[in-house]
C-alpha cells in the first residue's frame, strides 16, 4: 500500500516510444526525476521535448502506439507500471490529479458543470446526499463567485479561466499527493493567467500536494516551482533549484534558452536576440552521442562520441555536459549588434492613417461594438506595438486596416496621404503591394498543395510585376534576405518545421516592396528559440528596408523589445497610445498597469489584478469601459462619462480621468 | 487508425493517438508520402480485393464478348431453362440463352451508364460546391434551400418521375442521377470549401488581388480533392446501385440488352416454378460489383483520411 | 423564449423547403411531359382528342392557375382526379401510406437499436477482427440493391425452406403477430440497407468520444470503464446518430418502391410506381408530395430533438 515516506513521483531511466507505421520512435530515453512530498517540480522545454509524454506515462495513459519499453515509475511507493486495472482506479482516484492545458475541452460538454465537479465526491465515496454540497464548497474554494449558478451550467457557458478552475476544483477535491499540472495556464489571456496561478499557489499551500509541472514558460516555471528539469530531446539535460538553474544555467541548451527570451530593458535598436541554431534531431535512435551536440557552440569530438551521464555541478544540481563548467561562456549563435539603419529618411506624413474607424457586428437591433472610433498613425520605419487582452479588438483593427473586413462607414483610412478603399478586394494593386500581413499560425496561412516557390513567386508576379528572369533573381535575392535556404523552394509547407514556414510566410509579405507590415501574433505559435529568430528577422528587415510594422501581440516582453511606439486596446476602445518606453515606464493607464502587472506576475505573484472577466461587447460599461474592472476608479465620473483620449506628455497620450501624478508608474511598485 | 492494441494495456480504452510528431519533424517529401499512401493502399485487404472485382467486371465489360462461349442473344429453343450443367455453366433461360453468358456481356451498359453519371455529378458538384461555399451570404442561402427541397425526395422517385416525364433512354438516366449526384457532392464540396475559405491563406490571396475564380479553383479546389475523391468512389457505388434498380423497375436499361438488373425482373416470375439460376446469377453479379466499389470506397477514404 | 423562437424558425425552414418542393414535384409532373393528353394516349391519337382531354383535365390552363389550383386543393386534402381510376386520389395515397407506414415500422424498429449497438460494439473493439467483420458486413449490406437481397431471401426462405410467404400482404383481417409475420422478410432488405450507415456513424461518433479530452478526465477521476462509458461516452457519441436516422428515412421511402414492387405489396412506393407507369399524374404528384412532407417531418423532428438533446447546440442558428 501507499507509503507515507516515499517520494510522490519517482520516475527511473524511464524510455518510451511510439510505433508510428511499422517503427518505433523513441520519445523518452532514459528519463530519471524524483519530487518528493511537497514539493513542486517543474518539467520545461520546447514543443517536441517529450514532456506531454511524461504526464501521459505518468497517469497510464499513454495512447495505444506508446510504449514505456524500459524504467519505472513510482508514485507514492507504488509501482505504476505494474497495476492492473483495480489498482491503476484506485491510484487515480486518491493519489494523482490532473489539469490539462485546454480546460474546455477537458470538461464533458453535455454534462452539468457541478455534476462533473460531484461525480468526484463519488468516487471518493462521499454519500450521494452530500455530494452536490461538496462540489459546490469546492467551487467556491477555487473562489469561484457565486458557485451555486455555475453548478447548473454547461461547460461552453463559460469562460476559459472559469472552466480551469472548475478543473482545478476537480483535481484538488480528493487531496491528492501528486498534482499534475500540463500546461494549465497556456490557453488564457495573461491576466486570467496570473489569477489562476495564484489560485495554484495558494491552494497548494493549503494541501501541501507534490506538483509535477510541466510548460514551456520559463518564467511561469520559475515562479510555480522550487526546483526544475529541464528536457530536451527526451533527455534530461539539466536539474536543479529553479533560481539557480535560471541563474546560472549549466546546461548550453538551458543558456541558449534564456538568452533567447526578450528581457526587460532589452530592445531591438540595442541588442539583437541569440539563438539556437538548427533544428532538434529528427530520431534519437541514431545518436550515440550527445543530444544537443549539433546545434551546441561549445561541441568537441567526445560530444558526438560518448554520451554524457547527468554529472553533480553543485548540491542538488545536475547537468548533462561534458562541459559544464564552460557552458555559461557559450559563445553567441547571433552577432549581438543590429544592422545599422539603412534607410534612414525625414519621413513628413505617416504611412498609415486612420481616423476615426470602428467595427460593429452583429444587427442592428442587437450590435456588438468590437472596434470604436480609433484614430492611429504609422510612421515610416516604426513599429507600432498593439497589446490587449483577447476581445480587445487588436486582430480586428489589424483586418480593418488591411481591408480584409470592412469598417463602418463613417472612418477613414489613409496610405501615404490617399484615401483607401474599404475593402482589399477594391484596392489598387500598388496599395495591396504596401499594405502585407505575417499570420499568426502559418499552417493556416500557406496553402499546404502548394511548393514554397509558388507561394513566393505568385505575389511577386502580381504585386511587383517581377516576371522570366527578373522573378528568378529577385526571388533568388529574397530567398537571402529571409535566410531561407533554395533547397527549400521545391517543398511543401507540411515538410518544414514552424519557424520556417514562420519565415516563408514573412517572404510572401516581402515579396513585392511593403511599406507596412501588419504582424498578427507572428510568434505566439513558436517556441521561444525560433521566436528570437523571427524576432531578429524582423528588426532585419526593417533595418534594411524601412519597412513598418503594426505588431500585434499579447505577450508584452515581444512587444517591448520590438517596437517604437505602444497603442492599448480595450473592449475596442483606444486607451493608450505612446512611445514604447514611457508606455512601459509610466506614467499609464491603470489598464496597461494591470496588463504589466499580471505579466510579471508570472514571475513573481503581485498584487495588482484585474478582477473579472473582460465584458460582453454587446453591452458595454458606460462611461469609461474599464471602469468595472480597473483598480483606481475614482467614482462616479468614470461610470458616467468617458474621458476624452489627451495628450500628456509628448506623443503619449492616456485615456483616464485621473491625473498625471495620480496615474501608477512601473518603478513605483515594488 | 491503424495503431497496435498493446497487451498489459495502458488504458481500457483507445486514447488518442497523440503524433510524437514534432519530436520527429515531417520531412517526408511529397512524393514519399504519395508513395505511403499507396502502400497503405495496398496492405488494405478490403481494397485490394475491391480493386480486384471492380478490374475483373471492366475487363469483362470490354472484352467479354470476345471470350463468352456463346453470344448472349442468341435463343436456342430446343435447350430452354436447362439447368446449370457443363455446356451451361449458368444454365439458359426460357428462350435458351446462355445465362454464364449473358452474365458475363451484361456487365456492359451498366459499367458505362453508371460511371458518366457519377462523371457528371462529381463535375456539377465540385462547381456548384465551390460557388456555394465560396460566394455564402444569399446565393448559398438560395442554392442550399433549393438542394435541401430536392434532397427531401429519395434519388429514385425524382428518377422516376423524370423518367416518365421525359421517356427512358439511358441519357436520361445518365443526366437525372448525374444532376441529382451533382447536389449531394455540391453539399460535400461546400462544406469543405467553408472550412478552406476561412483559413489565412485565402485573405493572402485576397491581399494580392486575386479574383474569386483564381482563389476557388486555384487556391481552394487542390485542397478539397480528398474529400471530392471519397465522394466520387462513393457516389459511383449509389450510381450503380440506382441503375441497377431503374432497370429492374423497367426504367432503367432496356432489351435487348443483357443488363443484370433488366434480366432478373425478366426472370423473376420463374423463381417460383424452380428456376432459380435465371436470377441468381445475375443477383450475385450485381452484389459482387456493387460491393467491390464500396470496398475500393471505402480504402480511398480510409487512406486519404489518415 | 429562445425555445419557442427557435422552433418557429426551424418550421419556417421546413416550410420553405415544402413550398419548393411542391414547385418541383408540379414542374415534374406537368411541365416535364410537355403534353399531357398526348402522352397519356399515345402519339397516334389524333389532335383533337388530345386536345379535348387535355382541356377535360384542366391543363390546358396557364401553369401559373393550375399551380394555385393544386397546390390549394392540396391544401384542403384534395389531392385530385387520378387519371387512371377516376376516382379521388386521397384514399388510395392513405390507404398506401398506412401500409408503408407498418413495413417501414418494423424495419425502423429492427435497425435502430440494433445499428447503434454494431456501431459501439465496434468502436469499443476498434481495429479487431469484431471492428472489421461489422465495418465491412455493414457496409456490404448497405450497397446491395434492395431487390437483389430482396430476390436472395425469397428464393431461399419462401421457395427452398418455405419459412415465409412469398407475399408481404397478409390476408384480410389478419391480426397483429400475422401482420409482423408477412411483413418481416420484406422488411429485412431495408434493415440491410440501414444499417450499415447507421453503425457507421454510431462507430464514428464513439471513437471520437473515445479519444476526446473529457473522456480522458473521466477515465483520470477513476470512474470505472463502465461508468466512462455509459456517463460520458454514449450521450455525446450519439447525437450525431439521430441526425443520419432522420436522414435516412428519405432512403427507405426510396427503397419501398423496389420493395414493394418485388413482393407484391400495396404501399406508397408500388403506388407511385403504378402511377408513373400508367402516367396518371395527379396521383404520382400526390404521392411523392407525401413522400416529402414525410422526410421534411422526419427531420424536423430529428433537428429538435438534436438541439433539445445538445447543449452545445444554440437555437436559431445554422448549421
Amino acid at each position: 500500500m501507499q507509503d507515507a515516506t516515499a517520494a510522490a513521483l519517482e520516475v527511473r531511466d524511464l524510455d518510451i516510444a511510439y510505433r508510428v507505421r511499422g517503427r518505433d520512435r523513441q520519445v523518452i530515453r532514459g528519463l530519471s526525476f524524483r519530487i518528493g512530498r511537497g514539493e513542486t517540480f517543474g518539467l520545461v522545454g520546447e514543443s517536441g521535448c517529450g514532456k506531454s509524454t511524461v504526464a501521459l506515462a505518468v497517469t497510464r495513459y499513454l495512447p495505444n502506439n506508446g510504449r514505456v519499453r524500459a524504467g519505472g515509475i513510482r508514485i507514492a511507493g507504488e509501482d505504476a507500471l505494474a497495476m492492473d486495472a483495480a489498482a491503476l482506479r484506485r491510484l487515480r482516484t486518491r493519489s494523482i490529479s490532473m489539469v490539462y492545458q485546454d480546460p474546455g475541452r477537458a470538461l464533458n460538454p453535455s454534462i452539468r458543470v457541478g455534476q462533473q465537479v460531484a461525480e468526484v465526491f463519488e468516487i471518493a465515496g462521499v454519500p450521494a446526499s452530500e455530494r452536490m454540497d461538496r462540489a459546490e464548497a469546492m467551487l467556491e474554494r477555487v473562489r469561484i463567485v457565486d458557485a451555486g449558478r455555475v453548478m447548473s451550467r454547461y461547460p461552453h457557458q463559460l469562460s476559459g479561466g472559469m472552466l480551469q478552475r472548475v478543473v482545478i476544483a476537480m483535481a484538488l477535491a480528493v487531496d491528492p499527493t501528486l498534482l499534475i499540472l500540463d500546461e494549465p495556464t497556456t490557453a488564457l489571456d495573461a491576466t486570467v493567467e496570473a489569477e489562476v496561478l495564484d489560485l495554484i499557489e495558494t491552494l497548494r499551500a493549503e494541501m501541501g500536494s507534490s506538483v509535477l509541472f510541466i510548460g514551456h514558460n520559463l518564467a511561469v516555471i520559475s515562479r510555480m516551482c522550487a526546483r526544475v528539469g529541464v528536457l530536451y530531446a527526451g533527455t534530461l539535460v539539466e536539474e536543479g533549484p529553479t533560481r539557480d538553474v535560471f541563474a546560472g544555467p549549466r546546461h548550453p541548451y538551458t543558456v541558449g534558452l534564456l538568452r533567447c527570451l526578450p528581457q526587460a530593458g532589452l530592445s531591438k535598436h540595442k541588442t539583437r536576440l541569440d539563438t539556437i541554431p538548427g533544428f532538434l534531431p529528427t530520431s534519437l535512435a541514431g545518436i550515440r552521442g550527445c543530444v544537443f551536440a549539433e546545434r551546441c557552440g561549445l561541441a568537441q569530438d567526445i560530444c558526438r562520441a560518448e554520451e554524457p551521464p547527468l554529472i553533480p555541478v553543485s548540491e542538488g544540481r545536475l547537468s548533462r555536459c561534458h562541459f559544464h563548467e564552460q557552458a555559461p561562456d557559450l559563445p553567441r549563435s547571433t552577432p549581438p549588434a543590429p544592422l545599422a539603419n539603412r534607410q534612414k529618411t525625414q519621413a513628413f506624413r505617416p504611412v498609415v492613417r486612420a481616423a476615426g474607424i470602428g467595427k460593429t457586428f452583429g444587427s442592428p437591433t442587437a450590435p456588438i461594438y468590437a472596434l470604436r472610433d480609433i484614430s492611429i498613425e504609422i510612421w515610416p520605419g516604426e513599429t507600432l506595438g498593439l497589446v490587449g487582452e483577447s476581445g480587445s479588438g487588436k486582430t480586428t483593427l489589424a483586418k480593418l486596416l488591411l481591408g480584409l473586413t470592412a469598417p463602418d462607414p463613417d472612418g477613414v483610412i489613409e496610405l501615404n496621404g490617399q484615401k483607401l478603399a474599404p475593402v482589399a478586394t477594391k484596392r489598387q494593386p500598388a496599395e495591396l503591394e504596401a499594405l502585407q500581413i505575417v499570420f499568426q499560425n502559418p499552417d493556416a496561412a500557406l496553402n499546404r498543395s502548394q511548393t514554397i516557390r509558388r507561394i513566393i513567386s505568385r505575389p511577386m508576379r502580381k504585386l511587383g510585376g517581377y516576371r522570366g528572369g527578373k522573378l528568378a533573381t529577385k526571388l533568388t535575392e529574397l530567398m537571402s534576405h529571409i535566410r531561407l535556404a533554395e533547397r527549400y523552394l521545391p517543398m511543401r509547407p507540411r515538410q518544414l518545421s514552424g519557424g520556417l514556414k514562420q519565415r516563408v510566410a514573412i517572404a510572401r509579405a516581402f515579396a513585392g516592396d511593403p511599406r507596412i507590415v501588419v504582424c498578427d501574433e507572428p510568434t505566439s505559435a513558436l517556441d521561444v528559440s525560433v521566436q528570437a529568430a523571427i524576432l531578429n528577422l524582423l528588426a532585419d528587415l526593417q533595418a534594411e528596408q524601412g519597412v513598418s510594422y503594426l505588431f500585434v501581440s499579447h505577450d508584452l516582453r515581444v512587444v517591448r523589445y520590438i517596437s517604437d511606439r505602444i497603442a492599448v486596446l480595450y473592449l475596442g476602445r483606444l486607451m493608450e497610445i505612446g512611445p514604447a518606453e514611457a508606455v512601459f515606464l509610466g506614467p499609464h493607464h491603470p489598464y496597461t498597469e494591470s496588463l504589466m502587472a499580471a505579466s510579471a506576475s508570472e514571475e513573481a505573484g503581485g498584487s495588482l489584478r484585474l478582477k473579472g472577466e473582460i465584458p460582453s461587447a454587446m453591452r458595454p460599461p458606460s462611461g469609461c469601459v474599464f471602469h468595472t474592472r480597473c483598480p483606481r476608479k475614482i467614482g462616479a465620473i468614470c461610470e458616467e462619462q468617458e474621458p476624452a483620449l489627451i495628450q500628456r506628455e509628448g506623443d503619449h497620450a492616456i485615456r483616464c480621468h485621473l491625473e498625471r501624478d495620480q496615474l501608477g508608474r512601473a518603478d513605483a511598485r515594488p | 487508425m491503424s495503431a497496435s492494441v498493446t497487451p498489459g494495456t495502458e488504458t481500457p480504452m483507445p486514447a488518442a493517438s497523440e503524433q510524437p510528431a514534432a519530436a520527429v519533424p515531417a520531412l517526408d517529401t511529397p512524393s514519399s508520402i504519395r508513395r505511403d499512401r499507396v502502400k497503405l493502399l495496398l496492405r488494405s485487404p478490403p481494397f485490394v480485393v475491391g480493386v480486384l472485382i471492380l478490374l475483373f467486371w471492366v475487363v469483362m465489360a470490354i472484352f467479354g464478348p470476345l471470350i463468352v462461349p456463346y453470344n448472349a442473344d442468341d435463343t436456342d429453343l430446343l435447350n430452354t431453362l436447362t439447368p446449370p450443367a457443363f455446356d451451361h455453366l449458368f444454365g439458359t433461360d426460357q428462350f435458351g440463352r446462355d445465362i454464364f453468358s449473358r452474365v458475363i456481356v451484361g456487365s456492359r451498359d451498366i459499367l458505362i451508364v453508371a460511371p458518366l453519371a457519377t462523371l457528371l455529378g462529381t463535375v456539377v458538384g465540385t462547381i456548384l460546391g465551390l460557388i456555394t461555399g465560396y460566394a455564402r451570404g444569399i446565393t448559398d442561402d438560395i442554392i442550399s434551400r433549393i438542394v435541401d427541397a430536392f434532397l427531401a425526395l429519395p434519388l429514385l422517385i425524382i428518377a422516376m418521375l423524370v423518367i416518365t416525364a421525359l421517356g427512358i433512354s439511358n441519357t436520361t438516366v445518365i443526366v437525372v442521377i448525374g444532376l441529382s449526384f451533382g447536389l449531394i457532392v455540391g453539399r460535400t464540396v461546400r462544406a469543405a470549401v467553408l472550412s478552406e475559405r476561412d483559413l489565412d491563406y485565402i485573405a493572402a490571396a485576397n491581399l494580392r488581388g486575386e479574383k474569386p475564380l483564381y482563389i476557388m479553383f486555384v487556391e481552394i479546389l487542390p485542397n478539397v480533392m480528398p474529400p471530392i475523391l471519397v465522394e466520387t468512389t462513393v457516389r459511383l457505388g449509389y450510381a450503380i446501385f440506382t441503375v441497377a434498380s431503374l432497370s429492374f423497375l423497367g426504367l432503367g436499361i432496356q432489351p435487348p440488352s443483357p443488363d443484370w438488373g433488366l434480366s432478373i425482373s425478366q426472370n423473376y416470375g420463374l423463381i417460383g416454378g424452380g428456376f432459380w439460376w435465371t436470377v441468381l446469377f445475375y443477383a450475385l453479379a450485381i452484389g459482387s460489383l456493387v460491393v467491390g466499389v464500396n470496398l475500393t470506397a471505402e480504402g480511398v477514404q480510409s487512406v486519404l483520411d489518415a | 423564449m429562445r425555445l419557442y423562437r427557435a422552433i418557429l424558425y426551424r418550421l419556417m425552414l421546413a416550410v420553405i423547403t415544402l413550398w419548393l418542393l411542391s414547385v418541383i414535384v408540379f414542374a415534374g409532373c406537368q411541365i416535364l411531359p410537355g403534353d399531357v393528353g398526348r402522352a397519356i394516349l399515345g402519339p397516334f391519337a389524333d389532335a383533337r382528342s388530345v386536345a379535348a382531354l387535355n382541356h377535360q383535365l384542366g391543363v390546358d390552363r396557364p401553369l401559373l392557375v393550375q399551380y394555385w389550383s393544386w397546390i390549394t386543393g392540396m391544401l384542403h386534402g384534395n389531392m385530385g382526379q387520378s387519371y387512371t381510376y377516376r376516382a379521388p386520389v386521397a384514399p388510395f395515397i392513405g390507404h398506401a401510406l398506412l401500409n408503408s407506414l407498418k413495413l417501414a415500422g418494423i424495419a425502423f424498429v429492427l435497425v435502430v437499436p440494433l445499428g447503434i449497438l454494431g456501431g459501439v460494439v465496434a468502436a469499443l473493439r476498434v481495429n479487431t477482427w469484431v471492428d472489421r467483420t461489422i465495418v465491412i458486413a455493414g457496409l456490404s449490406a448497405t450497397v446491395v440493391p434492395e431487390f437483389v437481397s430482396g430476390i436472395v431471401f425469397i428464393m431461399v426462405f419462401s421457395i427452398w425452406l418455405r419459412i415465409f410467404p412469398l407475399t408481404a400482404t397478409p390476408p384480410s383481417h389478419a391480426g397483429f403477430f400475422t401482420t409482423i409475420y408477412y411483413l418481416l422478410m420484406p422488411s429485412i432488405p431495408l434493415f440491410m440497407i440501414l444499417f450499415g450507415y447507421i453503425a457507421r456513424m454510431a462507430r464514428a461518433g464513439m471513437i471520437e468520444a473515445l479519444t476526446s479530452d473529457y473522456t480522458r478526465t473521466a477515465v483520470l477521476k477513476g470512474l470505472t470503464y463502465r461508468q466512462v462509458i455509459w456517463r460520458h461516452v454514449l450521450r455525446n457519441a450519439l447525437l450525431p446518430t439521430i441526425t443520419v436516422i432522420a436522414t435516412q428515412t428519405g432512403y427507405l421511402i426510396g427503397g419501398l418502391v423496389v420493395v414493394e414492387t418485388l413482393f407484391n405489396y400495396h404501399g406508397i412506393g408500388s403506388l407511385i410506381f403504378a402511377a408513373a407507369k400508367a402516367k396518371d399524374f395527379p396521383m404520382l404528384a400526390a404521392g411523392i408530395l407525401v413522400i416529402g412532407v414525410v422526410y421534411v417531418g422526419a427531420n424536423l423532428i430529428a433537428d429538435l430533438l438534436y438541439s433539445a438533446l445538445n447543449p452545445r447546440i444554440s437555437f436559431g442558428g445554422r448549421e
